[in-house]
């Protein structure tokens, strides 16, 4: 069921989970365990959520993505989570909800230049 | 008394419902003009409370009322189950208080998010939770 709304992509060694639609509880679930599993498979040491179509993360999506960073970071990979929206950042601060202990970034592009992955021309230049 | 203008309701059966019961919130608000952060405030508080009723009860109800009150108007939300209720109320609007292994921030956290809240509960009966966001 995440395949189709959370398609992983693998770039080198990070993988770039997008979420594409409103998730429900099983999807996040099975999002943290495909990811987890795949980080073992690929030997990956970034993970890249992007959350920018989310327009609610509410305390079970908060807490799994928070699960998700943890897990990965056993694992020896590091998570970043992207595209958190304005209005929705407003609301989790609100309910009291933090992603304490999680990278974030404000958007893919942020996140890849932080992790300093380099895509496109750059790349084949070097 | 608030005076209803528009009343929606939305069964609460499974997790799509939750789903579901977001978007039909975020649209009966919007005809309110509400902001698009007071959109998202309000989605998020029913989507706590109705998690709350999928954790606690399995299923309920979800009323979903445009409400006017003199001069202002707003939505009204009324969380409604016929689960085991909550015994501890008190317990139950503290931060980080669950009996579900959750964060413990459904409850106390929609209260901050919305302008109304009220929690009445009877243990064996069930529990209905009534929040109301006044547009500014």
């Amino acid at each position: 069921m995440n395949r189709s709304r959370a398609p992983i992509l693998k770039l080198g060694e990070t993988l770039i989970a997008s979420v594409q639609e409103a998730l429900m509880d099983a999807d996040l679930v099975g999002l943290r365990d495909e990811l987890v599993a795949e980080v073992k498979k690929y030997r990956a040491t970034c993970v890249i959520i992007d959350v920018t179509v989310l327009d609610v993360l509410d305390s079970f999506a908060a807490r799994t993505l928070r699960h998700i960073a943890q897990m990965t970071q056993l694992l020896g990979a590091r998570t970043v989570i992207v595209g958190i929206q304005p209005d929705v950042a407003f609301a989790m601060v609100q309910l009291g909800l933090t992603l304490e202990g999680t990278e974030t970034a404000l958007d893919l592009e942020d996140a890849l230049s932080r992790l300093k992955i380099r895509v496109g021309r750059e790349r084949s230049a070097q | 008394m608030n005076a209803v203008l528009n009343e929606l309701n939305v069964p609460i059966r499974s997790e799509a419902d939750l789903v579901t019961a977001r978007l039909r919130g975020r649209e009966i608000a919007s005809t309110l003009k509400f902001s698009s952060s007071e959109l998202t405030l309000i989605a998020t508080a029913i989507s706590e409370v109705t998690r709350n009723i999928l954790s606690y009860a399995g299923s309920g109800d979800l009323d979903l009322r445009l409400v006017r009150q003199g001069q202002k108007v707003g939505i009204s939300i009324v969380a409604r189950d016929r689960g085991p209720g909550i015994a501890d109320l008190f317990s139950a609007m503290q931060d980080g208080y669950s009996t579900s292994g959750s964060l413990g921030l459904g409850l106390p956290g929609s209260k901050r998010l919305m302008d109304e809240f009220d929690l009445a509960s009877e243990v064996g009966k069930g529990t209905t939770v009534t929040m109301t966001k006044w547009k500014m």
